[in-house]
């Protein structure tokens, strides 16, 4: 039983940068624009995160320069496809692509380095309660500010006018520039506030669950964050149970060894992309169910001027 | 592809694997500047093989790494030992790398290139080149080769490895002795014979001080993954271990123990760094004698092929760096473990030992002799789950 909330807890914990990036994935898709670079910019953010917290120690100023610089590149990349049309399918896998090596690339020095590590404690007090102690407040605090972030993104898309405002602009850009909405402008900002989410999934990796730098380190993380994102239905929630549910895959194949379920290796490695195929077509088989909440000019080009 | 890495390169093919290396995206990391110069000054026809033994200057000496040499642990070790011994023979030999160099085709283009480039005594050090080694071997008869870990020889290629079981057994000794719980967890990479009878031979070390210890063991698939190590640390953690060890490349699971206040070992080199107050000991590799002895040999020609096994006896492998919790009877108990190890009076593999089934694998008082040791394909009693059939 204790080992299933142990279980519980550490699939959390490893849901977690799936969550924080696909948060920031479901705001840029929203606003009509795909992002492809999410492993990438991740990669970025890691070196950067991990880079600053070995320079200043501070790990909180840490995970914000891994937002600020996966939200640099993302302006760049925004400016690409919102202003210049840019395909942006084949500029986001560019940006994915110039990112893992750029971050291996600056990378090199510190691959021999390490941060001080402290013993996690949890929330005084709460962390000694019986069962639900250990499982939910002995957690990084990031965990819980995704857990805040999914809820104040759902409640800005759905309930508030601000969102809803980005919400037409990925529905229909030309109706929202009719009512006099800088769809340009929009689409950018969030591209910018989605991409440093993703950067601050990516400096998490980096400083706070693995305090390491290695080239390619994210893993395949940005990949499984794009799935998510269409896996949740570009919705918050869905996301936040979904993330967990990754990361329980992931965890729950590791604890199976470890009980000495014999599973081959390789396999169980891959079961996070095979649920992540599976979920993408049954939801591809009910078209009125995508349809109903994919945001209908995602990934296709702007021209204010037609 | 095979088909075009096997001829022997010209500039031209040359030139179009450089341009595979450029679309390739696992050479992205590598260093292939330099490929094609060494190729077209040597310039030779095909035919005739353009390596020339021993030409007069430096003996040129190349190591191909399976990882990169900052990962702290295995590469790290042998990079270490590869500066060491370039220093101790100053001028008379020039060393060279290439790290993060797949367990797969890709290795063979690697070796074949530094053979192109004039090393004339190739190091390759992990067990995954073993196939691509002998063929680059078979090519080139002039070339001595030398393959850590591996199990296949040929007349220029031998193979060398530590004994790193040793190390795994006295940082048993130290786990069974700080063990609580009397679980301890083992990160495992690949289920090849080294890594299984190190997990043996850890779990052999606890027996000896706490002998009802149990070890689990979860494998990531991978020399070098860090959180991926790191969670599966965790998952070992949560299912009741307090001693961690891995026979994987980096700290990871040493930080995650750090993490959770637990403990853990360093592994190939010393880790204390990465989790002061997790880290136990380390148990390190240390290949600076036997590259001296091999770069010895090549220079005075006397190097001839077999198969090395050097331990604690050689030098080759050492627990240090033993934290300040661990009793001082434990750590006399290890001094005199290295001691009857130097000295031939102590076995590790010593009967009776028992496999899972309980079978006996080693007759009361028999010691295992080193064939059943590098071909072992069983988990000793006392560790848990089954043995996933490797390849």
């Amino acid at each position: 039983m204790s080992e299933l909330l142990l279980l519980l807890a550490s699939s959390i914990d490893s849901g977690t940068p799936l969550l924080l990036a696909a948060l920031g994935l479901i705001i840029n898709e929203r606003s009509g624009v795909i992002n492809l670079g999410a492993e990438g910019l991740m990669l970025i953010a890691a070196v950067t995160g991990f880079a600053t917290a070995l320079a200043t120690k501070n790990d909180a100023l840490a995970l914000l320069a891994g937002a600020g610089a996966a939200a640099l590149f993302a302006a760049f990349f925004g400016f690409l496809v919102i202003w210049l049309n840019a395909n942006q399918y084949a500029t986001g896998l560019a940006l994915s692509l110039f990112g893992s090596g750029f971050s291996a690339f600056v990378g090199i020095r510190y691959t021999q380095e390490s941060l001080a590590v402290a013993t996690q404690r949890g929330i005084p007090g709460l962390s000694q309660l019986p069962i639900l102690g250990p499982v939910l407040f002995t957690h990084h605090y990031l965990v819980y500010v995704a857990v805040l972030l999914a809820v104040a993104l759902s409640w800005f898309l759905f309930r508030s006018k601000a969102g809803l405002t980005l919400r037409a602009v990925g529905e229909s850009p030309e109706s929202a520039q009719a009512l006099g909405y800088p769809v340009r402008s929009i689409r950018l900002a969030a591209v910018v506030a989605g991409s440093a989410l993703v950067g601050l999934a990516g400096a998490f990796v980096s400083v706070v669950s693995t305090p390491l730098w290695v080239e390619g380190m994210i893993a395949g993380k940005g990949w499984i964050a794009l799935a998510l994102t269409t896996f949740a239905t570009w919705r918050p929630a869905r996301a936040l149970l979904g993330a967990y549910l990754f990361g329980g895959v992931t965890m729950l194949q590791l604890h199976m060894q470890g009980r000495g379920v014999n599973l081959p290796v390789e396999l169980l490695t891959a079961l996070p992309y095979l649920a992540t195929i599976l979920v993408l077509v049954l939801i591809s088989r009910n078209p009125r169910w995508i349809a109903a909440n994919m945001p209908t000019s995602l990934g296709k080009p702007f021209y204010p001027g037609s | 592809m095979p088909r075009l890495l096997d001829r022997p390169l010209n500039p031209r093919s040359s030139a179009s694997l450089l341009a595979l290396a450029v679309f390739s995206f696992a050479a992205c990391d590598k260093k292939p500047s330099g490929n094609s110069a060494p190729v077209s000054s040597a310039a030779a026809p095909a035919a005739q093989p353009a390596e020339v033994k021993a030409a007069p200057g430096p003996l040129k000496i190349a190591f191909a790494y399976v990882g990169p040499v900052g990962d702290a642990g295995w590469t790290f070790a042998h990079d270490k030992a590869r500066k060491e011994a370039e220093a101790e023979f100053a001028g008379k030999v020039k060393t060279s790398f290439v790290e993060n160099v797949p367990e797969a085709a890709d290795a063979e283009r690697v070796i074949r290139d530094m053979v192109d480039q004039g090393n004339t005594l190739i190091f390759g050090t992990t067990f995954g080149y073993m196939e691509p080694m002998l063929k680059v071997a078979s090519d080139h008869p002039n070339v001595h080769f030398e393959h850590a870990t591996g199990y296949k020889t040929a007349p220029n290629l031998r193979t060398y490895d530590s004994r790193t079981y040793e190390g795994a057994y006295l940082a048993g000794v130290v786990a069974g002795a700080m063990t609580k719980s009397k679980t301890l967890g083992v990160v495992g990479s690949i289920p090849i014979p080294e890594v299984i009878r190190n997990i043996d031979s850890f779990t052999l070390g606890a027996q000896s001080v706490t002998p009802d210890v149990k070890t689990k063991v979860v494998w990531v698939g991978k020399w070098f993954d860090p959180p991926k190590e790191g969670e599966a640390a965790q998952a070992l953690l949560d299912q009741g271990a307090d001693v961690l060890m891995q026979n994987t490349d980096s700290s990871a699971v040493l930080q995650t123990a750090e993490k959770a206040g637990k403990f853990a070992f360093g592994w190939d080199s010393n880790m204390v760094k990465f989790g002061p107050n997790a880290h136990l000991a380390s148990a390190v590799i240390n290949w600076t004698p036997y590259y001296k002895n091999a770069i010895q040999q090549a220079l005075d020609g006397s190097w001839k092929t077999g198969q090395t096994w050097w331990g604690v006896k050689d030098g080759a492998i050492d627990l240090v760096a033993i934290s300040d919790k661990v009793p001082a009877a434990t750590k006399a108990k290890i001094e005199e473990i290295k001691k009857g190890l130097k000295d031939g009076s102590f076995t590790i593999w010593k009967g009776s030992i028992k496999d899972q089934a309980g079978k006996e694998v080693v007759k009361d008082g028999e010691k295992a002799d080193d064939k059943l040791l590098l071909g072992i394909n069983f988990y000793v009693k006392g560790v848990e789950g089954k043995l996933p059939s490797s390849k």
